[in-house]
């Protein structure tokens, strides 16, 4: 009895939280038929909109599956002074609140700001222009892959890739043959965190972004903007959108944790 | 020719992990590194293998020196502790790897994987994954691993180290019977006295870093030069004293001792099957425990005036039956050795 209750509360809570809300949109979406959704979604705003989502996000996963890897590696393979430091540095997106870094970007690299003087001389336009906009995600999508795959080379050990050298195999080949294959379904993983943040993000890339209509607005700025202009459908089509792309990666997601877990337990 | 390691160090912050540890194994050969954990064995093993850099000293391979090449380009086999396989690859492309990347074909890859196989005794276990298989089965694609590369020398870590004491000693007598078979020159790191005893053709004592002892197995046993070597190997009681006029005296026993003058404190050690028990009720000794150890026993006893000793002797000696539990024993000594302390 009492556990028949505790399942409805769970499921009814759970509900609440995320069918509703995903049923809700779709009813306000659908409102004016699938016609007019499509056509409110096919219009060249949302397209580019969407877009530019999809190429912040497309850059962010390239540049973080490499650079995070890279992290990775010198963080847990090398003992410096200053390492731990730079360990806890790379949660801090996860703590702070992407709007305040949005801010402080702005001062960093606004008119007037510390490194105005060098971005004028390169003649490179950051804030309000799509580098802005990568900037602001690669800072909120720093920790995903870093972690990931931190976790996995710190279980890993280096012995594997002692053997390989020991065999014969040259650095390079120590990293294609044993390494990457090693971490790779952390990488993914990662990978896929990241994708999933960086389709999501909102306020540090409205503030360094601007979300100029047509120029700089995101998935998420149009929906913003949609609901500011009275355009309930236009708002809930993007926003059905972003769950779709969402839901997709969630799934991903489940069949690489399934795909993990038999591999940890393979490795015992 | 051989390997030959001369003047190894290598310090981990202030610890010392190896000092100036200098050896020679002969080709063909295949020699212990056994001494208690945390010791330096693994360091020195890994020093060799290039694994590690040592702060001084030089590895020499057929007289030829090694020890500023790359791991990769030492031409040696290296047998981890925990199998260190490639868990993403097949048994078949683990033993291959390293000819694969010696860019050997991979007809002639194939071949030699498989005459591999067979010499580990695992035929058509090609195309298992490593957590497919036991431990001791992991051992031997390790074994293999390291060999398929035709290496010039063979290291391997704790070997038998993560399998329980019957494959372990299984694998032993195996590792023994290859050995004899490829006759690479192999060194293998061991806490065990007596896979290293039993396995191998010469044992180098290693402790706190330090070489203690090299000989054959049976020079280890019979004439242990430091007094770390006669307490490690072998169960034994160890008495320290003072020498006066030519003898050391522990209640009833007497040693003479030869190399030390007047008043110089010694230490004498006695191995457990070098006590002679026998029942005697004006004996100086009473048994305390009696414990049946397979084809030996094991007696505790407490000598008047000395304090507890520990004997061995076999269960087929006929005084045996006679020592039981509160019996007054005589004690004779067959065989001590005796150590000058500083």
């Amino acid at each position: 009895m009492v556990r028949a209750v505790l399942i409805a509360i769970v499921t009814l809570y759970l509900g609440l939280l995320t069918v509703a809300p995903l049923v809700a949109i779709a009813v306000d979406g659908f409102g004016e038929g699938a016609l007019v959704l499509a056509r409110k979604m096919l219009s060249p705003e949302a397209l580019g909109a969407l877009s530019r989502s999809l190429l912040v996000t497309a850059i962010a996963v390239v540049f973080h599956a490499v650079a995070g890897t890279a992290t990775a590696l010198v963080l847990v393979r090398q003992r410096f002074v200053g390492s731990r430091l730079l360990d806890i540095l790379v949660d801090m997106p996860l703590a702070v609140s992407p709007v305040m870094t949005g801010l402080a970007f702005i001062i960093l690299l606004g008119r007037g700001g510390w490194l105005s003087p060098v971005l004028d001389a390169l003649h490179l336009k950051v804030l309000f222009s799509l580098p802005g906009m990568v900037l602001a995600t690669l800072f909120v999508t720093l920790p995903f892959v870093v972690r990931e795959v931190s976790n996995v080379l710190k279980e890993l050990g280096t012995e594997e890739e002692e053997a390989a050298a020991t065999l014969g195999a040259s650095r390079l080949a120590c990293f294609w043959r044993i390494t990457l294959p090693n971490i790779r379904s952390a990488l993914t993983f990662g990978v896929t965190l990241t994708a999933a943040r960086s389709l999501g993000e909102f306020g540090a890339v409205l503030i360094l972004g601007g979300s100029i209509a047509g120029q700089t607005d995101t998935a998420t700025t149009f929906v913003y903007a949609s609901v500011e202009e009275r355009d309930p459908i236009s708002a809930a089509g993007m926003s059905l959108v972003l769950a779709c792309l969402s839901s997709m990666l969630l799934l991903a997601l489940q069949a690489l944790k399934r795909k993990k877990e038999k591999v940890s337990w393979a490795s015992k | 020719m051989g390997i030959e390691v001369t003047n190894l160090t290598k310090r981990f912050g202030d610890f010392v992990a190896v000092e100036d540890v200098s050896f020679r194994i002969e080709k063909g050969r295949l020699a212990a590194l056994l001494g208690p954990s945390g010791g330096g064995k693994s360091t020195i093993l890994r020093i060799i293998a290039g694994l590690e850099v040592a702060e001084n000293g030089s590895v020499l391979l057929d007289g030829e020196r090694v020890d500023h090449l790359h791991t990769r380009k030492r031409d040696m086999g290296f047998v981890f502790q925990h199998y260190a396989l490639f868990r993403h690859m097949t048994v078949g492309q683990n033993i291959g790897f390293g000819l694969e990347v010696r860019g050997v074909a991979s007809r002639d890859r194939r071949r030699k994987v498989g005459r591999m196989l067979e010499l580990v005794g695992l035929p058509g276990l090609g195309n298992r994954y490593p957590h497919e298989l036991s431990g001791g089965q992991r051992q031997r694609v390790a074994l293999a691993r390291a060999l398929a590369t035709e290496p010039r020398l063979l290291l391997l870590d704790e070997p038998f180290g993560a399998v329980d004491a019957k494959i372990r000693a299984e694998l032993g007598r195996w590792l023994r019977t290859m050995h004899d078979e490829i006759n690479v020159t192999s060194i293998f790191v061991t806490h065990d006295q007596e896979e290293a005893m039993s396995l191998s053709d010469q044992v180098l004592i290693i402790s706190q870093g330090r070489l203690e002892q090299v000989g054959s197995p049976v020079e280890i046993l019979d004439h242990p030069r430091t007094e770390f070597v006669a307490r490690f190997v072998g169960d034994v009681n160890v008495f320290d004293g003072v020498v006066r006029q030519g003898r050391a005296e522990f209640g009833p026993l007497a040693f003479p001792i030869k190399h030390a003058q007047d008043g110089a404190a010694v230490r004498v050690v006695v191995r457990s099957y070098d006590f002679e028990l026998y029942p005697d009720a004006s004996g100086p000794a009473t048994v305390q425990r009696v414990l049946p150890l397979g084809d030996r026993v094991k007696v505790d006893a407490i000598i008047d005036g000395l304090g507890p000793i520990s004997a061995q002797f076999p269960r087929s000696n006929p005084f045996a039956e006679h020592v039981l539990p509160g019996t007054r024993v005589g004690v004779g000594v067959s065989h001590a050795r005796s150590y000058t302390l500083q």
